[in-house]
C-alpha cells in the first residue's frame, strides 16, 4: 500500500480541472476525482484494518521515507495510524459532499473547483506526514486557497473576512513554525537535527525546551481549531465563505489544528502538556461555554453554526487537555463527528440560502411544510449537534465527559460539569433555530413555491448522514480504529509522570 | 444464549416500522401507515405478553425469588477496562411489567389514533414518530446499563419533542415542544453528572455490578463513595440526588414540572401514551431500578419522598382550578406520579418494609390504564366539541354513552373507590406511608380527597352540568377504532386492581403477602367519597356556587389558577437572567472586546508598517544614507566594545 496516492489523486484531479473546458467538464472531473479518492480511502481503511487484524502492531503503517532536502535533513516521510486514517476518511467524505453541493457553481467554476481540490490535497498531505517540515508545508497548502475562496466567491463582508482569516491562520502558522524549529534545533539524532516525528518522539526533549516551545506549537495549532481567544476568525470566515468552503473550513481545516495539537504538541512535548494542562483546560472550557452562549444570541444561521463550532471544537482541546486516554479518544471522535456534522449543517444552510436568499432566522419560517427533505436534514444536523444518541455527536461528547471525569482533580471536575452544562445551552440554540426556521407559519409567500433538494444535494446530505449515523449507532469501529493510536500517545504521556 | 433471545424483536419491530414509515411512508403507503404501525405493535404486545407469561410463571423464579435474567448483552462503546456502554436486555419483575404496560398502552393508542388522526396530512409521519417513541421507551425499560438507559432516555425525550410539536405550524405547539425538551434536558444534565459520579466510584456502568458494588458496606467501592464528601454531603448522596434530578425532570416533579401542562399541545392520543402512561413514569422506573443504592442513603430517600409528596399535593391544588380538560389531567398525572415517588421514598430494600416499592410499581401499573383511558376519553370529547375548554362542554353523557361510562370508571379508579383499580394501589402506598412517616401519610390522604374532587369536577363539567352547543357537524362517538380502546381500558381499570401484584413485583423478588385491611381502608375511601360528594354538590348542575367560592378564596384561587406563577419565575430566569445577563454580554464581549483586540492588533501592525514604510522609499540615495549610518553605528559599537 502506497500512501502517496492520497496526494497524487487530488493533484492529478486539480491539473485535469485546469485543462478542462466548461463548467460541466470541470465539475464532472472534480466529482470523479473526489469519488475516486473516497474509494481509495475506503480501501486504505480496509487495508489498515486487515493489517492490524493480522497482528501488525507497528505504530505507523504503510510508511515511506525519502530524503527531500538532505542539508537540513528534511524528509518526505509518510505513514498512518488509526487517528490519521479517521481524519483522512473524514476529509474524503467532506470533499465529495462539498463538490456535490457546489454542483450549481457557475461563477469561475474552473478556479473554484481547482482551489477546492488543491486545498484537500493539503489536508491529505498533512494527515499522512511524519516529518514536521512536510507537515508544515502541507498545512500552508491548505491555508492559502481559503483566502481566495472567500475573497472571490464569498458573500457579505468577504474581503474583510478573507483577510482576517488569512492573517490569523498565518499568525498561527508562524507560531507553529517557531515550535517546530524549536524541536528541530534541540534534538540530536545520530549527530543531526531532525524533523522526523517518530524519531523526536523517541528521544527526550529537554524540559526547558518543551516549556518554551509547547505554547507556540499548541497555540498555533489552537488558532486553527478556534482556541479561545483566537477564535474570532471563525464566525466571520465561515459566514462569508461559499457553502463548500465553509464545509471545508469547519469540516477539515479546523481538524488540522486539533490533530496538530495532539500529534505534534502533546505527543512530542508531554511534560509541557502536563505543565500547561490547566491553561488548556481553562481556555477550552471558556470556549465551550462562551461559544455556546454567544451562539444563543446569533440571528444568522451561518453565524449560529460558526459560533457553535467554537463551542464544539472546544471539546476537542478539552479532551486533549485532560490527558486521559478516554478523553483523548473522545477528542479524536469529536473531531470526526464535528467535521461531518458541521459540514452537513453548512451544506443545508447553503441549500436554504440558495432558495430563500436569506439566512436570518427571523425572516425564515415554516420551511418544513414546503421543503421537507431539506428541513429534515436540517433537523438531523441539529439533533447531532445537540448530542442526540444515535448520531455521532453523542458518542464523542460522552467519551470526552467520561474521560474527563477520570481525571480526579477537583477543579477539572468543575470544568467538566461546566462543559456538560453546555449541552443544555446547545439544545436551546438548536431548537430555537430549528423552531424559527422550520416550524411555525410560513413567513413569506414566496416560500410556498420553493423546490426541495435536487439529486446532488440529496446525495451530499445522504453521504454525510450515513457517516454520522454509522458512528452514532456503531461507535465501536471508530474506537477500535483510533484506539492504538491514542494509546501510543498516552504511553508517552504516562511515561513522563513516573 | 438462552431461550429469551426473541425478546430482541420487541424493540426491533417498532424501530423497523419507524424506519419504514419515516423513510418511505409519505410516498408509498400513506393509506396503510396506521395499519402497518398498529400491526407491528400488536406483534410486540403479543411478544411482551408471552415474555411475561414465561418469566412470571415458568422460569423467572428460582427458590421463590424472582431473578434478574440478562437475555442479551453486547458491548457497544468501551470507555476503559470494565467501563463500557452495553446494549442489552434485562428481565426482572419491573422490566417485564413495564414491557407489558408500554406495549399494551401503545397498542391502544395506535388503534385509537386510526380514527382520531384520520385524514391528517402527515398521518404516516405521526405513526413513524409513535413507533420511534415506542422503540425508545421499550429500549429504556429493558436497559442493563445506566448509560443505555440514559441513551434511550434522550431518545424518548426527542420523540416526545417531535410529537408535541406535531402541529408545527401552531406557534404554541412549537413553544411547548421546545420547553419540554429544554426543561428535561436541563434535568438530564443532572442525570449525566450523576452517572459520571457513580460510575467513577463503582468503575462500571452495568446496573447489576453497580448495585452490587455500591450496596456492599464492606466493598472498597462503597467505602470510597460514601466517605468522600462535597459541601458536607456524601458523594453517594450527591450522585443519587443528581440521578434523581433526571428522573424528576422526566416525571414532571416539582420544580421541573413546568413542561408537562404545555405538552398537552400535542395530539391527545400522544398525551395518553407519553405524557400519562409511559414516558412520565420513567423517572419512577429509574429510581426503582437503582432502588438498592437509593436505600443505602437516607438523605436521598428523603429527597425522593418530599419532592414526590410536594408535587402530589401542589399539582392536586392546581388541578382543582384549571379549565382546560387536558391540563387538569396533566396536573393529575403529576400528582399521581408524586404518589409513586414518595412511595419509593418511604420504602426500604426487601421484606415487609419494601411495601412502598411494591405499592409504587402497582400504582404505576394501574395508573397507566386508567390515566390513558382518561386521556383517550377526553380525546373523544375534544374530537366531538372541537375545544379543550370546559365551558364548551356539558351534558355529553347522552351523546357519548361509551365514552361517558368508561370515563366514569376511570374517575372512580383514580379517586380510589373500591373495587376499581386505583383503590388497591393507592391503598398500599398509604399503608406504607402510614408505617413510616405519619406526616407523609396525612398529606397523601388529604391529596387523595382532592384527587376525587377535581376528577369529578372534570367529569361533571364534561358530561353533566349545562348542555353544550355542538358546533358544526356532529361526529357521534367516532369510529370503532376509537371506541374499542375505551372499552378495553375501561375493563382493565376495573380488574387491574385484582392482580395479585405483590406476588410478582417486590423490592427483593420475594412474594409479599398483602391483604385488605378494612379498618385502614375506611379513611382513604371516606376522603375519596367526600371529594366526590363535594364535586357533585358544586358541579352536577350549572350554578354559580363554584364562582362564588373562587371569589371568596380571592388571591389563593388566582395563584393556583396561575399555577403559582412558577412559569413566570422560569421565564424571568431564562429571558432576563440567562439571555440578557449572560448571552447578550457574551455576544457583545466577543464582538467588541475579543474581536476588537484582534482587529486592534491588526490595526496596530498596519500603523507600524505605515510609519516605517517611508524607509523603503526606493530612492538609492536614502538607502545609501541608511547604509552609511549603519556602518557608522556598527563602527561606533565596535570601538566601544573594543575598549
Amino acid at each position: 500500500m502506497n500512501l502517496s496516492f492520497l496526494i497524487l489523486i487530488p493533484l492529478l484531479t486539480a491539473i485535469a480541472i485546469l485543462v478542462a473546458k466548461g463548467t460541466k467538464q470541470v465539475r464532472t472531473i472534480a466529482l470523479a476525482g473526489s469519488v475516486l479518492q473516497l474509494g481509495a480511502v475506503l480501501n486504505l481503511f480496509w487495508q489498515y484494518h486487515v493489517t492490524r487484524a493480522n497482528g501488525n502492531n507497528a505504530q505507523m503503517l504503510f510508511e515511506d521515507d525519502y530524503t527531500w532536502f538532505s542539508p537540513l535533513n528534511i524528509h518526505y516521510h509518510i505513514g498512518v495510524d488509526g487517528i490519521s486514517v479517521a481524519m483522512i476518511l473524514l476529509t474524503s467524505l467532506v470533499v465529495v459532499a462539498g463538490v456535490l453541493v457546489s454542483w450549481a457553481q457557475d461563477k469561475l467554476s474552473k478556479e473554484f473547483f481547482f482551489l477546492l481540490i488543491f486545498l484537500s490535497m493539503g489536508a491529505y498531505g498533512f494527515f499522512i506526514s511524519l516529518d514536521l517540515f512536510t507537515l508544515f508545508f502541507f498545512l500552508e497548502v491548505a491555508v492559502i486557497p481559503k483566502f481566495l475562496l472567500i475573497g472571490i466567491w464569498g458573500s457579505g463582508k468577504k474581503e474583510y473576512s478573507a483577510m482576517k482569516l488569512a492573517l490569523m491562520l498565518m499568525g498561527g502558522s508562524g507560531f507553529i513554525f517557531i515550535g517546530l524549529l524549536g524541536l528541530y534545533f534541540n534534538t540530536n539524532i545520530n549527530g543531526a537535527h531532525s524533523f522526523d516525528l517518530l524519531q523526536i518522539a523517541k528521544v527526550p526533549v529537554p524540559l526547558a525546551v518543551q516549556k518554551i516551545f509547547f505554547p507556540f506549537a499548541f497555540a498555533g495549532f489552537g488558532i486553527f481549531t478556534a482556541l479561545f481567544p483566537f477564535h474570532t476568525w471563525v464566525p466571520d470566515g465561515h459566514s462569508s465563505a461559499p457553502t463548500a468552503a465553509s464545509m471545508f473550513l469547519a469540516g477539515i481545516s479546523m481538524k488540522l489544528g486539533g490533530y496538530g495539537c495532539l500529534r505534534v504538541a502533546t505527543y512530542l512535548m508531554p511534560q509541557a502538556a502536563h505543565e500547561y494542562q490547566w491553561i488548556i483546560i481553562l481556555l477550552s472550557c471558556i470556549g465551550i461555554i462562551y461559544g455556546a452562549f454567544a451562539t444563543m444570541m446569533q440571528k444568522d444561521l451561518k453565524y449560529i453554526n460558526a459560533y457553535s463550532s467554537v463551542s464544539h471544537t472546544g471539546f476537542v482541546l478539552f479532551g486533549i487537555g485532560m490527558l486521559t486516554q478516554t478523553a483523548i479518544n473522545g477528542a479524536v471522535m469529536q473531531m470526526v463527528s464535528h467535521g461531518l456534522m458541521t459540514a452537513l449543517f453548512f451544506a443545508v444552510i447553503g441549500m436554504i440560502y440558495s432558495r430563500t436568499h436569506t439566512r436570518m432566522v427571523d425572516q425564515l419560517g415554516g420551511l418544513l411544510k414546503v421543503i421537507p427533505f431539506i428541513s429534515t436534514v436540517f433537523m438531523i444536523a441539529g439533533l447531532t449537534s445537540l448530542g442526540l444518541p444515535g448520531f455521532s455527536g453523542f458518542v464523542a461528547e460522552m467519551t470526552v465527559f467520561m474521560g474527563s471525569w477520570q481525571n480526579p482533580d477537583g477543579w477539572y471536575r468543575i470544568a467538566t460539569i461546566l462543559a456538560c452544562a453546555s449541552i443544555v445551552v446547545t439544545a436551546v440554540y438548536i431548537l430555537r433555530a430549528a423552531g424559527k426556521t422550520l416550524m411555525g407559519p410560513i413567513t413569506d409567500s414566496h416560500y410556498n413555491v420553493l423546490t426541495d433538494a435536487n439529486w446532488s444535494e440529496k446525495l451530499a446530505s445522504g453521504l454525510l448522514i450515513i457517516a454520522i449515523v454509522a458512528i452514532g449507532i456503531a461507535p465501536f469501529w471508530l474506537t477500535d480504529l483510533i484506539g492504538p493510536g491514542t494509546e501510543a500517545i498516552m504511553n508517552k504521556l504516562m511515561a513522563v509522570t513516573h | 444464549m438462552n431461550h429469551y433471545s426473541y425478546i430482541a424483536l420487541i424493540p426491533i419491530l417498532p424501530l423497523a416500522s419507524f424506519l419504514l414509515l419515516g423513510l418511505f411512508g409519505r410516498k408509498y403507503f400513506k393509506a396503510y401507515a396506521g395499519l402497518l404501525g398498529t400491526a407491528s405493535l400488536l406483534a410486540v404486545t403479543v411478544l411482551a405478553l408471552i415474555t411475561a407469561g414465561q418469566y412470571f410463571f415458568e422460569d423467572g423464579k428460582v427458590n421463590g425469588v424472582y431473578q434478574k435474567i440478562i437475555a442479551l448483552k453486547y458491548t457497544w462503546l468501551q470507555f476503559a477496562p470494565g467501563v463500557s456502554i452495553d446494549m442489552g436486555i434485562v428481565l426482572d419483575p419491573i422490566s417485564v411489567m413495564m414491557l407489558v404496560v408500554v406495549s399494551f398502552v401503545s397498542l391502544m393508542v395506535h388503534i385509537f389514533s386510526l380514527g382520531y388522526m384520520k385524514g391528517e396530512e402527515r398521518f404516516a409521519t405521526y405513526y413513524a414518530f409513535l413507533s420511534l417513541f415506542t422503540f425508545s421507551m421499550l429500549g429504556l425499560v429493558i436497559a442493563t446499563n445506566i448509560f443505555q438507559i440514559y441513551m434511550f432516555w434522550e431518545l424518548v425525550g426527542v420523540s416526545s419533542f417531535l410529537l408535541i410539536g406535531y402541529y408545527f405550524d401552531k406557534p404554541s405547539a412549537v413553544a411547548a415542544s421546545k420547553k419540554a425538551f429544554i426543561v428535561t434536558r436541563f434535568a438530564d444534565l443532572g442525570f449525566l453528572i450523576g452517572i459520571l459520579i457513580l460510575s467513577f466510584h463503582a468503575q462500571t456502568l452495568d446496573f447489576a455490578t453497580l448495585i452490587e458494588r455500591l450496596t456492599a458496606p464492606q466493598s472498597s467501592y462503597f467505602m470510597s463513595i460514601s466517605t468522600a464528601s462535597f459541601l458536607g454531603i456524601s458523594v453517594l448522596t450527591w450522585g443519587l440526588a443528581l440521578v434523581f434530578m433526571g428522573g424528576a425532570g422526566k416525571s414532571a416533579m416539582f420544580p421541573l414540572h413546568i413542561w408537562l401542562p404545555d405538552a398537552m399541545e400535542g395530539p391527545t392520543p400522544v398525551s395518553a401514551l407519553i405524557h400519562a402512561a409511559t414516558m412520565v413514569v420513567a423517572g419512577v422506573y429509574l429510581v426503582a431500578r437503582l432502588f438498592p443504592i437509593f436505600s443505602t442513603s437516607e438523605a436521598a430517600l428523603h429527597l425522593v419522598t418530599y419532592v414526590g409528596l410536594f408535587s402530589a399535593f401542589i399539582a392536586a391544588i392546581i388541578a382543582c382550578t384549571q379549565t382546560d380538560i387536558k391540563r387538569v389531567l396533566a396536573y393529575s398525572t403529576m400528582s399521581q406520579i408524586g404518589y409513586m415517588m414518595f412511595a419509593l421514598g418511604v420504602a426500604k430494600q426487601g421484606g415487609e418494609e419494601g411495601l412502598g416499592y411494591m405499592g409504587s410499581m402497582f400504582h404505576l401499573f394501574t395508573h397507566a390504564f386508567f390515566k390513558s383511558l382518561l386521556f383517550l376519553g377526553s380525546g373523544a370529547v375534544i374530537h366531538m366539541v372541537h375545544s379543550n375548554e370546559m365551558k364548551d362542554m356539558g351534558g355529553l353523557r347522552k351523546l357519548m354513552p361509551i365514552t361517558h361510562i368508561s370515563f366514569l370508571i376511570a374517575c372512580l379508579a383514580i379517586a380510589g373507590v373500591p373495587p376499581f383499580a386505583g383503590f388497591f394501589s393507592k391503598e398500599e402506598i398509604l399503608l406504607a406511608a402510614y408505617h413510616t412517616n405519619k406526616m407523609v401519610y396525612a398529606v397523601g390522604l388529604f391529596t387523595s380527597g382532592l384527587t376525587a374532587f377535581y376528577m369529578f369536577r372534570l367529569y361533571y363539567n364534561i358530561f353533566w352540568s349545562k348542555e353544550a352547543h355542538i358546533h358544526g357537524e356532529h361526529h357521534g362517538e367516532g369510529t370503532l377504532s376509537m371506541k374499542l380502546p375505551l372499552i378495553i381500558l375501561g375493563i382493565l381499570a376495573v380488574v387491574a386492581g385484582f392482580v395479585p401484584f405483590s406476588h410478582f413485583v417486590t423490592s427483593d423478588g420475594v412474594a409479599l403477602e398483602t391483604h385488605i385491611d378494612y379498618a385502614f381502608s375506611a379513611l382513604p375511601v371516606a376522603f375519596g367519597l367526600a371529594g366526590i360528594a363535594l364535586a357533585t354538590y358544586l358541579y352536577k348542575t350549572a350554578n354559580d356556587k363554584p364562582a362564588a367560592i373562587a371569589n371568596s378564596l380571592g388571591g389563593l384561587y388566582k395563584a393556583a389558577y396561575k399555577k403559582f406563577y412558577i412559569d413566570e419565575l422560569y421565564l424571568f430566569i431564562t429571558k432576563t437572567i440567562i439571555f440578557n445577563l449572560i448571552g447578550r454580554p457574551a455576544a457583545w464581549f466577543d464582538k467588541n472586546v475579543v474581536d476588537g483586540l484582534m482587529n486592534g492588533l491588526a490595526a496596530l501592525t498596519a500603523k507600524i508598517s505605515e510609519m516605517i514604510k517611508g524607509l523603503q522609499s526606493g530612492k538609492v540615495q536614502s538607502y545609501a544614507l541608511y547604509f552609511f549610518g549603519g556602518v557608522l553605528a556598527l563602527a561606533a559599537m565596535f570601538l566601544y566594545l573594543w575598549k
